[in-house]
Parts: C-alpha cells; sequence; structure tokens
C-alpha cells in the first residue's frame, strides 16, 4: 500500500531525511522509531503529501506523491504531530466539517461520524467545544478525524500522547484491530508500544533507516551471546570458578545483589537445565534462574547512539537492508 | 456540501464565535453612523446660512455634501478595520497547526484559498449592508440622487474587496496575527500614499502608471457617479493577482 524508494529531505544544507526506503504491505502496522528530530515526521509529512521530497519517490495505494496528491489525499487518514482541531467548534460540528471536507454526506456522514464517536468513546463529550476538552480528548478528536472516512492507509504520528494509561491501551487496541484491513503506520519513541502494537519496526535515526525488522527478530539480531540470570540463597565461594566449569558456559560475572549471578552462554544454546543441575547437586538453593532477552530498548539504544555504537549500527543497517 | 461551502461555513462559525467580528462591526458602524451625523448637520448649517443668504428655499445637493465626503472618509475606516478581520484567516491555521491537516485534506488549495476569501467577504457585505440604513432613512426625509450613493457603494465594495486580498496575503505570510495585520496596513498605506508620488510627477508617463496603481483616483471616480471599465479592470485584476500571489504563497509555505 505504501511505498517509499529512496526520499531524501533537504532544508537547504540540513538534510533532514536521507535515501529512506521502506514499504507497507495491506493490512500492516508499521511502527516508526527514533529519537526526536531523526525525520519521522518528515517522511510522515511526504507520505501525506504535505511537503514534496527533494528526491526520491513516496506512492501510496499505487499514487504517486507528487504526480497525483489529490488522489492520496483521498486515501490517507493523518494525524499530525499536534491534533488538528478548532477549538470553537463542537466535536460533532468538527467531524461534520471533515466529513463534507471529505465529501462525506447525507446518511454516509452520520454513519461515519457515529462510528468515529463510538470508536474513540466520544460520546459523552459531542456537544462540548473542543477547546474546553483535555489533551487527550483532543487526541482523540484528531484520531476520529483520521479515521472518519474509513480511509485505506492510516498515518499516525504520536497517536498515544497525552492519553491516559488506560486511554493508551484501549488505543492500542483500536489500532490492532485496524489491521487487517488497513495499513498503518505510526511513528512513537515509546518502545514497549511498537512491540504492543506492530508487526515491523523501522529505526530512523538522523535521517536514516537503521533498521527494519519485527521487533522479536530485531533483538535476536543484535544479541551476540544468551544471557542467563540466576539467583542464589546460599551462594558458596566457589561459586563462579563452578559456573564457569559448566562447557557451554562463556562467562560469569557477579550480579549487583548478593547471590545472583549473569551467566553468558554461546548463541542459540539454552543452557538453563545445565545450570539448574549444577546449582541443586551443589545445594546453593535456587531461586531464580531465566533468560535475559534484550529489550527493543536495549536494541533501540544501541542501534541510535552515536558515541560506541555508530561502526555497528551501520554494518547492521546495511545487513538489514540487504535482507 | 461541497468542500468550498463546509469550509466557508466553518470560517463564518469562527467569526461569529470570536467577539473580533462584534467588536470590528460595532466601530465601524459606531463611525459610519457618526460620520453619517456630521455630514448631515454640516449640511444643515449650510442650509440654513443659504436661507438666509438667498431667502426662500436653499436647494441642497446631498449627494455632494454627504454622501461623498461620507464615502470619502470610510476609506480611512476600511483601512484599519480591514485587516485585524482578515489577519487570523492563514496566520491562526498556521499557529494552530491545522494548516497541516487543511492542506493534506482533498481540498485543493484553490478551495481554500477561495473559501477564506468569500467568507471573510461576506462578513464585510454584511457590515456594509448594515450601513445602507443611512441612506434609507435619509430618503425619508430628503430628497437625493440614488445612483451615485449606489455607484458609491459599488466602489466601496470593490475597494474592500481589494484590502480584504491584501490582507489575506498578509495573513499568508505569517503565522503571527499580529504581524499580518501590520503588514497589510503598511501595504495598504503604502498603495494609497501612491497616488500622492503619482501628482508629484505630474503627468507624465511614470506618473500616470504610479497613480493608476493607487485605489485612489478608481475609487474617486465611483463615488463620483462614474462607472468606468478602466477602474473596474484595475479592482478586478489587482483582485485576481493578489489571490493568485496568495496562492502561490500558501503553495510554498508547506515546504518550509
Amino acid at each position: 500500500m505504501i511505498e517509499v524508494q529512496n526520499i531524501t529531505k533537504r532544508y537547504g544544507n540540513l538534510t533532514a531525511i536521507d535515501r529512506v526506503t521502506f514499504s507497507v504491505a495491506k493490512g500492516e502496522v508499521l511502527a516508526f522509531l527514533g529519537p526526536n528530530g531523526a525525520g519521522k515526521t518528515t517522511t510522515m509529512r511526504i507520505l501525506t503529501c504535505f511537503m514534496p521530497a527533494t528526491d526520491g519517490i513516496a506512492k501510496v495505494a499505487g499514487f504517486d506523491c507528487l504526480e497525483q496528491p489529490m488522489e492520496v489525499k483521498r486515501r490517507i487518514g493523518y494525524l499530525p504531530e499536534t491534533p488538528p482541531v478548532y477549538q470553537e467548534l463542537t466535536v460533532t460540528e468538527y467531524l461534520t466539517f471533515v466529513a463534507r471536507l471529505r465529501g462525506i454526506t447525507g446518511r454516509e456522514q452520520t454513519a461515519a461520524m457515529d462510528r468515529s464517536i463510538e470508536r474513540l468513546a466520544l460520546g459523552s463529550v459531542r456537544h462540548r467545544l473542543i477547546g474546553n476538552l483535555s489533551r487527550g480528548y483532543r487526541q482523540r478528536v484528531g484520531l476520529a478525524q483520521a479515521l472518519l472516512h474509513d480511509p485505506p492507509v492510516l498515518i499516525l504520528d504520536e497517536p498515544t500522547v497525552g492519553l491516559d494509561p488506560k486511554q493508551i491501551i484501549e488505543i492500542r487496541e483500536l489500532i490492532k484491530s485496524l489491521a487487517g484491513s488497513h495499513s498503518v503506520i505510526l511513528s512513537t519513541h515509546i518502545l514497549p508500544e511498537a512491540t504492543a502494537v506492530c508487526q515491523r519496526v523501522v529505526i530512523i535515526n538522523g535521517g536514516r533507516i537503521v533498521a527494519e525488522d519485527t521487533p522479536d527478530q530485531l533483538s535476536a539480531r543484535l544479541r551476540q551471546s544468551e544471557k542467563i540470570s540466576l539467583t542464589l540463597k546460599a551462594p558458596q565461594a566457589d561459586c563462579l570458578t563452578r559456573l564457569q566449569t559448566i562447557p557451554g558456559v562463556l562467562h560469569v560475572s557477579a550480579g549487583q545483589a548478593p547471590g545472583s549471578f549473569l551467566v553468558e552462554c554461546a548463541l542459540g544454546q539454552d543452557m538453563r537445565d545445565e545450570i539448574a543441575r549444577v546449582v541443586v547437586t551443589q545445594q546453593w538453593g535456587l531461586l531464580e534462574l531465566r533468560t535475559i532477552s534484550m529489550t527493543l530498548e536495549d536494541v533501540f539504544l544501541k542501534l541510535t547512539q552515536h558515541e560506541d555504537g555508530l561502526p555497528q549500527t551501520a554494518s547492521v543497517g546495511t545487513e538489514v537492508s540487504a535482507s | 456540501m461541497t468542500p468550498v461551502g463546509a469550509l466557508i461555513a466553518k470560517e463564518l462559525r469562527g467569526y461569529f464565535v470570536s467577539p473580533v467580528v462584534y467588536v470590528v462591526g460595532a466601530v465601524f458602524l459606531l463611525i459610519f453612523g457618526l460620520l453619517s451625523y456630521l455630514y448631515i448637520v454640516f449640511a444643515g448649517a449650510q442650509a440654513i446660512q443659504l436661507m438666509q443668504l438667498q431667502g426662500g428655499v436653499a436647494q441642497l445637493n446631498l449627494n455632494d455634501l454627504v454622501f461623498r465626503n461620507l464615502f470619502a472618509s470610510v476609506r480611512f475606516v476600511l483601512l484599519i478595520i480591514l485587516p485585524i478581520l482578515t489577519m487570523r484567516l492563514f496566520a491562526e491555521e498556521r499557529k494552530l497547526r491545522t494548516f497541516e491537516f487543511l492542506m493534506t485534506s482533498p481540498a485543493g488549495i484553490n478551495e481554500i484559498v477561495a473559501a477564506k476569501f468569500v467568507s471573510v467577504l461576506l462578513v464585510f457585505l454584511g457590515l456594509v449592508g448594515l450601513t445602507g440604513l443611512m441612506p434609507a432613512v435619509l430618503m425619508l426625509f430628503s430628497d437625493f440622487d440614488w445612483y451615485p450613493v449606489l455607484t458609491g457603494y459599488l466602489g466601496l465594495i470593490l475597494l474592500g474587496a481589494l484590502f480584504l486580498a491584501v490582507g489575506l496575503l498578509a495573513s499568508a505570510l505569517t503565522e503571527n496575527q499580529i504581524v499580518a495585520a501590520f503588514l497589510s496596513f503598511g501595504i495598504l498605506l503604502v498603495v494609497w500614499l501612491l497616488s500622492g508620488v503619482g501628482s508629484l510627477l505630474g503627468d507624465t508617463l511614470p506618473g500616470q502608471i504610479v497613480s493608476y496603481l493607487s485605489f485612489m483616483e478608481h475609487y474617486d471616480r465611483l463615488v463620483r457617479g462614474l462607472i468606468d471599465t478602466k477602474d473596474l479592470v484595475y479592482f478586478f485584476s489587482g483582485l485576481a493577482l493578489l489571490l493568485f500571489l496568495t496562492h502561490r504563497i500558501v503553495e510554498t509555505a508547506r515546504w518550509k
């Protein structure tokens, strides 16, 4: 549904995004991750035909953003960073305005508005002025606007900003329910959100895509060893050396808490049963034994930190885009 | 309802829920009323003088004494109040980030610019319509020629439309409403003063060109009751040029 090939956007000397390429299939939810100023909003603005790219091709539903912007605009629901609401209108008036602007009239309009209001639970505020609503409600009105014409493509710039935890869960559920029938791109810097909602993650930093994969694959890819956390009730002095002698264990280090250890094993090996057997026979009192998987946070930090990760980052980026 | 209709309805609602239209309208009508009153009283005083000098009933030309002066003065009022009406049109959308929404909606820039211009023009026509009470009441008590009054109103509307188009252009240039208002004051005053520069240059070709660029002589002829194609061409081509420039500015504003 969405195809982006080598788009570049320059503002004078500043390159906001640099040869970004990715695509979104029909019914797929893609998360755009990146620190502030990474180029997420710029990419979204190009896709929504708000601004043209300096170079490259962006296509939505088969229509070129530069050649046929009207066709693209008709097929996109867009929630910008700041919810685009008019404070002097009530929720109903605002949605009526949006519907008319999109050429939805009559019975269709009533149905579309009712559906949008119900989906975002705006029923209780539908006759209130948007200017008097809280940030969370305004955000939801903005989302209602994007969903109103039931577009095949949704582009949401940080859709859960300003919502309370309960609303965040509701909105995530809503986005998940849209998957399958709608293609969604959402930008976020809240990592669990990407894991919770999206099938695929694109990590962008400094205007370049540094990684693109499913959340699980990403963390697997960046892991250099299997890490196991071990907590013992009665550790002995020879614990470290004894653990070290288990075949397959690469390195053992003592954790911060007394009795806790970090065991690193070779990639692709599950050493938990072996470690457990040793601990039990030595009667060290096993309290906890679990594998540590790399969270998306770790992946993200690893990929976006310039100081120590740049050469590595670049290699991961090329590896991913080559695959 | 078409997208343009929806946009116009939204703009009009924006005007009438904010106090700006009411304050601007009240001030405009108050000043219009006050000016009318003053010119009518002066005309009355002159009539009494004439009667004392000549005896009998003096024939007064209300068109000259009241309406021409009134229309000449109202220009200043328009120059001050119309930029206040137009300053929010694009500046506010850009400030509140609804501009991005408009530009990514399926409404074209033509439609957006046209809707904004038509909506503020409707507000202005409403205000001008209310001033129509004055000649209507005056007609009950005296005699005057309606034709120059109507051409005067035509001039007033064309001049107002031109001012509004300048204001719309200024509003598209910035996201600060105060800057937009001041910019349109500035542009209008400079164009106004062009007529002075023109008369300074005298009856030479540059002088004629500069005078033609100012709206003064075109408006004056309409107020005197002359409908000249030359003047209509001036107003309509000016309007078209300003709206076209606004379109270009809106088009490029999103690139930044």
